[in-house]
């Protein structure tokens, strides 16, 4: 994958009062970036949902730790393809996520809670989760609508 | 987030104005639960004319809301509401388990 240029650098502590600002920063980034009206609502959704789960579930509510998102265009050559999309890196330093609760729950199952992956799930088109050395990383990536798609990947490493 | 309740005999309606996230979503979920469970109030609608925004922490808190009405054998109805917000409910699969009318005059005849 070849990665273009950074869009956007976010550093924020972990307090669900900043997320307003990421998300209205969000939507504004997609749709410049040329995607439609339902699609920037469902990636602002991913990002607030994934960054609400680093401060309930790494963070544990502290509202005074750091968490870096990162935006890029991805630009990608393959063969006569092109495919160009938006991938965007939320990283933090808590606590690593159960990876049995890292796929969304069934929605037969009428209940609170839960529905934060779905919701992201729902948004993109790469989910990829690593964590190495204190460092968890969620790279979320959404391609544009004229581009090719890859198969919805959900993994961590 | 702002909450304001207009009573009418039987009937609560909170004018929700603001966002419905993991910020404020806890006080939204504790003045609809109390309106079931302390207040005992047969029908609570919720105008969400001005809610800009709910995550799945918003939703939660409407779904505890409606469990808690059905416990108490009152309603839960929803009005107004915006193009996220109903999106949010439709990928929730949740738009059929409530009752949601387009403006309050048709909540309040329901």
């Amino acid at each position: 994958m070849n990665r273009t240029g950074l869009l956007l650098r976010l550093e924020l502590p972990s307090d669900p009062e900043i997320l307003c600002v990421v998300r209205s920063a969000v939507m504004r980034l997609t749709e410049e970036m040329g995607f439609s009206t339902e699609e920037c609502r469902g990636l602002t959704r991913a990002v607030d949902e994934a960054l609400a789960n680093i401060i309930r579930h790494a963070y544990h509510g502290r509202p005074d730790q750091p968490i870096e998102v990162l935006c890029r265009r991805l630009q990608n050559r393959t063969g006569s393809e092109q495919r160009a999309g938006l991938e965007i890196v939320l990283v933090d330093h808590g606590a690593a996520p159960d990876r049995k609760k890292l796929c969304g729950r069934s929605l037969d199952d009428v209940r609170p809670g839960g529905l934060g992956i779905h919701f992201i799930e729902d948004a993109v088109d790469v989910m990829q989760y690593t964590s190495h050395a204190r460092e968890n990383r969620l790279r979320l990536v959404k391609y544009l609508p004229n581009a090719k798609r890859e198969t919805k990947v959900v993994k961590g490493d | 987030m702002q909450i304001s309740t207009r009573r009418f005999d039987k009937t609560a309606i909170l004018d929700i104005s603001g966002d419905i996230d993991l910020a404020h979503s806890t006080e939204v979920r504790r003045l609809v639960l109390s309106e079931f469970r302390e207040k005992k109030t047969p029908r609570v609608i919720l105008n969400l004319n001005d809610v800009n925004y709910i995550d799945s922490s918003g939703v939660a808190s409407l779904v505890e809301g409606l469990k808690a009405s059905r416990d108490v054998g009152s309603r839960l109805i929803l009005f107004g509401l915006s193009p996220i917000a109903h999106e949010v409910l439709q990928i929730s699969r949740l738009l059929k388990m409530f009752e949601i009318y387009d403006t309050e005059d048709l909540a309040l005849q329901a």
